[in-house]
């Protein structure tokens, strides 16, 4: 019933699909958009599912998966490249025991990568969810990890 | 009244933020209150200052200390010292000038002779306040064009202003508006475009967290001086405190009849909105952008028509840049003769820029046009950090150029670059020292433009998914000088034929790097 809900809120005209679209993803606990979540979008503005599906992939803030709990986004953009993010990358990926895109079998961490955040002077950096993180190294991300885990 | 002794301004900005400066600011309101201080000590919040990559920031007035790296431990030391014996803390002072212990806001290396014109109130006043930004001289510039200038009035006074368009091109924003206030139409629309999406740049963010107000006050005379009715403000989804604070700031100016109906008891009319934008590149692209506020995916259209002819809903749309629109109410309120003073002759006023990677002092600096790439790295970025040698700069994002030692010399300002086949761009300046493998670097930026290429044209799409293919090979070492030469041959090709910007551009970023750095290349691939 939170979808109505969340559609309510916005005049169904189709400038507010993202904001619909953003509404729907952030309530969604699996932080993704599904299938009912599309439906309900296309239905609220009145155009066709593919229409609303092909909006949804051109954008990389949404997921059509299922995600965890945090969803890590580490930025790969040049500046965060020349301060050392791959080898971040490599570290997450064997920490997690996910490659890019995957969830971790418990549900806590989802691996994705981020174009610029905009946080360039304290790079590398990433977003937990909403929260940005930088001047990271492996110490650091353990203990990035470690507190998102207790708070689970 | 009473009169406060001190002053403590703390930077609030997505940086701070992450470092915990709530929870000093918190600390320190507590701490105040409890040596009861709270009558004679004030703790305001601010935008960003111009440092980062330095923790919690605080500046103490009168005495302009600036403090770096407070933690909420810190708190008391600062409290109990500083503002009840007059002793600063002197391990947190910021000493990132070389030989300087106190660094008042004057001397400081990294704000001195900075002429702020779009950062003028950054890091000064509080940016969720808009009497602070009305008593920084806000919305005067608003208040003459409408009761002493006609909007043709605007429109010629931004045109002698010379400004060129901050976004990355360069297109004299005066004529763009010239053109908007002659296209017929019921109804026209502004549309700020805030999708800084260009790796390495900030400014813009920056400015959103730092000075709403200043955006929204350069929209209303936009809005005034084409004859608009609405204005949009598309912002990244990414960007969360700057969403929520130019939100705060309409709605304050919407109380305030500064937005709406009659605004200030003219006739004139107007009223902004946010768009949150999802994540994607090429919706930096104007037309791409508009696409995106339509509900649309965000793939650009065929020009012509110009915005300014059919944009937003097909009606005459008027697209300017954050910090192109933040320089507008001072032109109005001084003139543009004051304006044109800055920088040079063909590009006056100043440049916002973002110098991070391997330099000293990562930040924002705000400088007139002409400034030497030279002198923004060493004066303003503390210089090469470690006491490395200076390799090379990634200059204007990644749809930008490399440039090599022998550009330190060169002015910067975008009619100057342009003769040196590079471009300004956005602004970002990234720095690499002498360890820096530019193949990877190249590698990287090429990585990103298949991933931001939007599939809409076949020259981009396959373009860049060929090009990564040959970095890839060449930063293996199993590349050739046919494979170098491949690299060059295609992005020429894209840029003669890509639909937008984005496939055009990465021409620039490959035929710089093979300009400046061609034996470090050659050397990679095999004889």
């Amino acid at each position: 019933m939170y979808r109505e809900q969340i559609l309510k809120k916005f005049e169904p005209r189709l400038d507010n699909i993202l904001y619909i679209l953003h509404d729907l993803q952030d309530n969604n606990p699996q932080r993704y958009l599904a299938r009912e979540d599309i439906e309900k979008c296309a239905t609220y503005l009145n155009i066709p599912f593919s229409y609303v599906h092909g909006v949804v992939t051109f954008y990389s803030m949404f997921s059509l998966k299922p995600r965890g709990r945090y969803i890590i986004r580490l930025c790969e953009s040049p500046p965060c490249h020349l301060m050392g993010s791959e080898s971040l990358l490599e570290y997450l990926k064997k920490k997690l025991k996910v490659d890019i895109g995957e969830t971790t079998s418990d549900g806590a961490f989802t691996l994705e990568l981020t174009s610029c955040l905009g946080i360039c002077g304290v790079a590398p950096a990433l977003m937990v969810n909403e929260e940005m993180v930088g001047n990271l190294t492996p110490e650091r991300l353990d203990a990035i990890l470690e507190e998102r885990r207790q708070g689970l | 009244m009473n009169v406060m002794r001190n002053h403590i301004l703390i930077s609030i900005d997505a940086g701070t933020l992450m470092s915990g400066a709530r929870a000093v600011e918190g600390a320190l309101v507590a701490e105040i209150v409890r040596q009861g201080l709270d009558s004679e000590v004030s703790v305001l919040e601010t935008g960003s200052i111009g440092i980062t990559g330095k923790g919690v920031v605080l500046v103490v007035y009168p005495e302009g200390i600036y403090y770096a790296g407070v933690t909420p431990g810190d708190v008391p030391e600062i409290v109990k010292e500083h503002l009840l014996k007059g002793r600063p803390v002197k391990r947190l002072i910021l000493t990132e000038a070389p030989k300087r212990v106190i660094i008042s806001k004057e001397k400081t290396g990294l704000l001195k002779e900075q002429p702020r014109i779009v950062l003028r109130n950054c890091g000064f006043i509080n940016p969720e306040n808009i009497e602070e930004y009305i008593a920084a001289n806000g919305y005067e510039a608003i208040a003459k064009a409408l009761q002493t200038m006609k909007p043709e009035d605007v429109v010629n006074e931004v045109k002698a202003s010379n400004l060129l368009g901050r976004g990355g091109a360069g297109f004299p924003t005066g004529l763009k508006w010239e053109f908007a206030i002659k296209t017929p139409g019921d109804e026209k629309f502004v549309i700020c475009n805030a999708d800084e999406g260009e790796p390495g740049t900030f400014k813009d963010r920056l400015i959103l967290e730092g000075d709403p107000h200043k955006l929204i006050e350069g929209m209303l005379l936009a809005g005034y001086a084409i004859r608009g009715t609405r204005g949009f403000v598309y912002i990244r989804g990414e960007y969360a405190l700057s969403i929520e604070r130019i939100e705060k700031a309409i709605a304050d100016a919407r109380k305030y009849g500064l937005l709406g109906n009659k605004i200030l008891e003219s006739d004139f009319n107007f009223d902004i909105v946010v768009m949150k934008g999802a994540g994607a590149y090429v919706c930096g692209e104007e037309t791409a952008l508009i696409e995106s506020l339509e509900g649309k995916r965000g793939h650009p259209r065929i020009k012509p028509p110009f915005p300014i002819n059919a944009g937003l809903w097909r009606k005459p749309t008027l697209v300017n840049n954050v910090e192109t629109l933040s320089n507008i109410p001072d032109i109005i309120r001084n003139g543009a003769a004051w304006y044109r003073d800055y920088g040079t002759d063909k590009c006056t006023g100043t440049k916002v820029y973002t110098i991070l990677g391997h330099v000293v002092t990562p930040g924002l600096v705000e400088t007139e046009m002409g400034t030497t790439l030279k002198d923004i790295i060493f004066e303003y970025g503390g210089g090469i950090k470690g006491g490395k040698k200076f390799k090379g700069a990634l200059v204007g994002g990644a749809a930008g150029a490399f440039l090599g030692p022998d550009m330190l010399d060169v002015q910067m300002d975008f009619v100057n670059l342009r003769e040196y086949a590079a471009a300004l761009g956005s602004g970002a300046i990234l720095v690499m020292d002498e360890d820096t493998d530019m193949v990877d670097m190249l590698k990287s930026v090429l990585h990103f433009f298949k991933h931001e290429s939007c599939g809409h044209c076949a020259p981009c799409r396959l373009g860049t998914a060929r090009l990564v293919e040959i970095i890839d090979l060449i930063a293996a070492s199993q590349g050739t000088m046919e494979d170098i030469n491949q690299l060059l041959e295609i992005t020429k090709a894209m840029k003669d034929s890509s639909f937008c910007p984005l496939g055009q551009s990465v021409n620039l970023p490959v035929s710089s790097a093979v300009k400046y750095f061609k034996d470090e290349m050659t050397a990679r691939v095999k004889a």
